[in-house]
């Protein structure tokens, strides 16, 4: 393809973006002379360079729509549908530019249809009805002898715009003449030539050729971005701004550009990321020198040079937001129109800068999202007016810089989120049982809306509801570190916020150590250091192995870093520091063993072949020239729990980790219940002791309950032979859960022990765990899950249990898969038992246990699970009980070997939805063949 | 590499064109690289280890700036690491766009061979080999296998195949 028509696609592109953000603008302003002029310039442009290059197909199009855009200009209404029909022509224009650059070729094809609508609606109001005056307009020497007629008839009238455009038209049909739009520029600067600000670009390139003056003008303007595949955003700039002023002269910039290859910028990136490395090494060797050779300050000076080159350089891969925004007065105003509404779109912010990758990734997401909101937001006008609102309804982005990030919110004034929708479908859909879900706060709920396939829509239209997006839009915004947050109330209207990180290239990042290998750990994500040792205030606690750390009140999971980068095998890990990480609404704790300190780091991609290990986002070279990876806190979030999980969930997973078997040292509180048994409730699971005036407990709806710290609390009592007092000291044991209290009413609290809990099972009673031995005496081992939901169900609305699933049992050797798929299980509606080896499982099933389902690790130890599945495939009792194998990688061989030993079915071990749905279906199975 | 491939064998010896071969050795085994691959060969100073990467993968190595995957030839090959502590050497290389570096016991001279004069790979060598290798060349004494650049870096692709 020739330099001049890879020229000409790329320029028309851009003002047919243009022209889509004006056309919508003028359908609202049709009195609006300077945007029709501006339009009718562009078109007239695209028009003209069509006829230069010989594509007969675009110029008969753009020539059409020009004509009917010269009735508009003539006087004629403007209508609906002839702008629908100018817009259809657009893209008809775009869909040839989108050939033609592929094939370099103008397609095959007729577009009699379109042109003649565009006839039609240009002759039908006015009534000429010979064709020659229309086209004579837009030809080359009709519109000057117009032009000069329109000046001659009006003189009175000559405003600043008036004139600009008979000015700028004028010379219009030399451009067909010569060589398209170089002329205009160099006019369109002419006018303004005081305006033009050099910019950081130029500052960047002053060597570059272009500033050089050409004819007749001291400023060459070719284009106002570096980036060749994004839109202008100049014209878009003015856009905001024009409508006090004269639009005519959108492109006619405010800022002097010029046309860089986007490799040119990447390659200079790189260099500058180089020079930036080059210059910490130089640091970090003077740092260790002591002695100046007189080479300190020339290393200043470089060092100084250097940052503000990489500033310099950073800031011309900046584009205003606005570029990503260009299409989005389009999208609405289709939109409204596909679904009767009434909408308008505001902006603001559009100057909001951002680094050019970034802006890529989430220009998608954000379209996406106005549809959404355009969609399923925006009420229609009947129900507003219903509701008591006008009429028409706004969607609003707002695009801001807060710190290191830039922030975008895209807000509507619609019908905001169905809770009560999202909760029926998220039960129905099996993502939480429905005791979750009435736990969950209205926050919590709206999350959901970014679970894969989900959807409120009551009916799919062409436009959404589909339930594809929401989780797409979420997983590229985290793939560039940022997130996104909801907010809605009914009736009034929901917000997206969306945090990103201003640049990809530069991040600062908290250096650790971790087993004698450094690591990078974003500071985006960073929260808070906490050094902990078993000396000291903070201190790891385990529970069942599982590190916890207690902060402030709240359990936070703990994530040894050399645990998951496999570095050791030591799972003992107690010292070091743990750096708090908040990804989304989730926050655990990364153990390392040291850190050093903040470094800007700049991120180098992964090599393709490293791409696959989550847990890593990126590599860098640091001041001492070490390369060092770059920890990937969503990785490691993904690990550590699905993210649909709150807090609260996790605080359950803790309760579940309580009734695994543990066999290490466990913190129990002993304590006495009804008949002086002795029972006692892992320390960790123990929110507060409270000993409280019996008289103060009251009695709602047949329930005890106590005034507690502003809340009513309800009181259990431990089992059934224990009564709660009425008069004295009642000592209660305080577990919470969320929002959620829950007192355990007991009759004395004994003492705290560490005791290595070795648990006898018992399956009848759900209250308990099962009994141990502690401290030489036998103990009842309480469950906690068993009370929560008697506490739960006086307080919710409705009497009904929580959908139960079937009971499950889990076997898996790792504590940490166990710990991930159990809340998963429960929220599903499981009742889950979990066992460690294939003889534990075998122990427990047994002792009496049922399961419906078996989910087992195929990769046990020593093939022993192929072991377990086949004695259970030889007793009649379990011959039929489906069996879900999990594997890391189901390969071919594995599920030869599934099949061999009747497995119903074998799943990813990391693909959670996967076996939740292979649950699901042998679900349905089972109860068809009851 | 390319040259090897094109040139038939009945060609003439006046018209084939000697290759020049980096020669490597692992494991006492003699290597040659088409010296047209060979972007520079370093001594290995400090390398960072990738936690959960394919054992293929020894590190990432920073070479003059650019982070360089070091592959390890002696996983490649099928071959024990080697445990010895001291100067480990590299040879710098390009496949798709991506620097790396080839872990190698050591790096020898550059020698000049006519491509007519290698033999095809021995039916019964080891498959892994077999898969890396173009061929043999004989030399005084020694045997000299002709590695595939792009068939020792393609791991990836082998085992999502597989």
């Amino acid at each position: 393809m020739d330099d001049l028509l890879l020229e000409f696609l790329t320029e028309t592109s851009e003002h047919l973006e243009t022209v889509d953000v004006e056309m919508v603008r003028f359908e609202q302003d049709p009195n609006n002379q300077a945007i029709l002029s501006n339009i009718f310039r562009l078109v007239h442009t695209i028009k003209g360079t069509c006829g230069f290059l010989g594509l007969p197909r675009l110029e008969a199009l753009a020539h059409a729509a020009e004509t009917l855009m010269g009735r508009f200009r003539d006087g004629m209404p403007v209508t609906t549908p002839a702008v629908s029909l100018i817009l259809a022509t657009l893209d008809r224009i775009k869909d040839i530019l989108g050939e033609l650059e592929r094939h370099g070729v103008e397609p095959q094809g007729a577009d009699d249809d379109l042109i003649a609508a565009l006839d039609q609606m240009a002759n039908a109001e006015d009534h000429v009805p010979d064709h020659a005056p229309a086209p004579a307009n837009s030809q080359t020497i009709g519109t000057l002898v117009h032009q000069v007629l329109e000046r001659d008839l009006k003189p009175g009238e000559v405003s600043l715009d008036e004139l600009e455009r008979a000015f700028q038209e004028a010379p219009g049909p030399e451009t067909e003449k010569t060589s398209g739009k170089l002329v205009y520029q160099v006019l369109e600067r002419s006018l303004k030539p005081g305006e033009v600000s050099l910019d950081e670009l130029e500052r960047a390139f002053r060597e570059a050729p272009g500033p050089a003056p050409s004819a007749g003008s001291n400023l060459r303007q070719i284009s106002p971005v570096a980036n060749a595949d994004a839109p202008s955003i100049s014209p878009k700039k003015d856009t905001e701004s024009s409508d006090q002023a004269d639009g005519g002269e959108s492109v006619g910039g405010k800022v002097q550009t010029i046309r860089v290859n986007v490799d040119t910028l990447e390659h200079l990136m790189t260099m500058v990321s180089e020079l930036v490395l080059t210059r910490n090494q130089l640091l970090e060797i003077a740092r260790r020198n002591s002695e100046d050779h007189g080479y300190k300050v020339p290393l200043q000076r470089l060092s100084q040079v250097t940052a503000e080159l990489q500033d310099g350089v950073m800031k011309t891969r900046m584009q205003p937001i606005g570029s990503a925004w260009q299409k989005l007065p389009r999208v609405v105003r289709d939109l409204s129109n596909e679904l009767s509404k009434q909408i308008e779109l505001v902006m603001q912010g559009a100057d909001t800068e951002l680094d050019r990758q970034v802006l890529e990734v989430i220009k998608d997401p954000l379209t996406h999202m106005v549809r959404n909101s355009a969609d399923h937001g925006i009420e229609s006008p009947a129900e507003r007016r219903a509701s008591g609102k006008p009429e028409k309804g706004i969607i609003r982005l707002n695009a801001y810089h807060e710190g290191g990030s830039i922030t975008i919110e895209i807000s509507d004034d619609g019908k905001g989120l169905n809770y009560t929708a999202i909760r029926r479908k998220a039960s129905e859909r099996g993502i939480a049982s429905e005791a979750e879900l009435e736990r969950m706060s209205d926050a919590q709920i709206a999350k959901f809306i970014f679970h894969p396939g989900f959807s409120t829509a009551a009916a799919v239209t062409s436009v959404s509801g589909r339930g594809v997006g929401m989780d797409v839009v979420k997983t590229n915004i985290e793939l560039i570190g940022g997130t996104v947050d909801i907010r809605s109330e009914e009736g009034r209207g929901t917000t997206f916020t969306i945090k990103i990180p201003l640049t990809l290239a530069i991040v600062a990042a908290l250096i650790v150590s971790s087993k004698d290998q450094r690591f990078a750990i974003p500071q985006v994500a960073v929260s808070e250091l906490v050094r902990v040792s078993p000396s000291s205030e903070h201190t790891i606690e385990r529970i069942n192995g599982t590190p916890i750390l207690r902060l402030r009140d709240r359990l936070l999971p703990i994530v040894p870093l050399s645990k998951v980068m496999r570095l050791s095998e030591d799972d003992e890990a107690a010292t070091g520091f743990v750096v708090v990480t908040q990804v989304a609404q989730q926050r655990f704790g990364i153990l390392v063993d040291g850190v050093f300190h903040t470094e800007e780091i700049v991120v180098k991609p992964m090599s393709s072949k490293l791409k696959h290990i989550q847990l890593f986002s990126g590599n860098t070279i640091l001041g001492d020239g070490a390369v060092v990876l770059i920890v990937d806190p969503n990785g490691l979030a993904r690990m550590v729990g699905s993210e649909g999980q709150s807090d609260e969930f996790q605080t359950d997973t803790s309760l579940e980790k309580a009734i695994t078997a543990a066999d290490e040292l466990t913190s129990l509180l002993v304590f006495r219940g009804g008949r002086d048994s002795l029972k006692a409730v892992p320390l960790s699971l123990v929110t507060r002791l409270e000993e409280i005036d019996a008289s103060t407990i009251e009695w709602a709806s047949g329930r005890p309950v106590v005034q507690y710290r502003g809340r009513l609390m309800p009181i259990v009592s431990c089992d059934d032979e224990l009564e709660i007092r009425t008069k004295g000291m009642q000592p209660l044991l305080v577990f919470s859960d969320g929002e959620i209290a829950m007192g355990l009413a007991v009759a004395e609290i004994v003492d705290i022990v560490e005791d290595k809990l070795d648990v006898e099972l018992l399956a009848e009673r759900s209250d308990l765990v099962g009994s141990a031995v502690v401290r030489g005496r036998t103990t009842e081992i309480v469950n906690v899950a068993h009370y929560l939901p008697l506490v739960l169900e006086t307080w919710s609305r409705s009497d009904q249990r929580s959908r139960q699933a079937g009971t499950l049992l889990l076997v898996d050797g790792s504590n940490f898969f166990r710990d991930m798929l159990v809340p998963v299980l429960k929220s599903s509606g499981y009742r889950v038992q979990t066992a460690a080896t294939a003889q534990d499982a075998a122990r427990m099933l047994s002792t009496g246990v049922r399961p419906d389902f078996i989910v087992a690790d195929l990769e046990l130890p020593g093939h022993s699970s192929f072991a377990f599945i086949a004695t259970l495939r030889a007793d009649a009792q379990y011959r039929s009980v489906p069996i879900i194998g999990m594997t890391l990688k189901p390969d071919p061989q594995m599920m030869a070997l599934a099949r061999r030993f009747k497995i119903t079915d074998v799943v990813s071990k990391v693909d959670r939805r996967g076996l939740l749905s292979a649950l699901a279906e042998l679900g349905g199975s089972l109860e068809e063949a009851a | 590499m390319k040259i090897v491939n094109t040139i038939p064998l009945s060609a003439t010896r006046a018209f084939s064109q000697p290759t020049e071969f980096i020669t490597v050795t692992v494991a006492g085994q003699l290597l040659g690289l088409p010296i047209g691959r060979v972007h520079d060969v370093f001594v290995v100073n400090e390398m960072t280890k990738v936690p959960l990467a394919q054992s293929e993968i020894a590190g990432l190595l920073n070479l003059r700036g650019r982070v360089v995957t070091a592959v390890s030839l002696r996983s490649r090959l099928g071959l024990q690491e080697d445990v010895r502590t001291g100067r480990r050497m590299a040879v710098g290389l390009e496949y798709q766009g991506e620097a790396y570096g080839l872990l190698v016991d050591d790096v020898g001279e550059v020698l000049k061979l006519d491509p007519n004069e290698m033999q095809p790979n021995p039916v019964h060598m080891d498959r892994r080999w077999v898969n890396l290798s173009q061929g043999v060349h004989q030399l005084h004494g020694l045997l000299m296998i002709v590695l595939d650049v792009d068939a020792v870096l393609a791991f990836e692709a082998e085992r999502e195949a597989a």
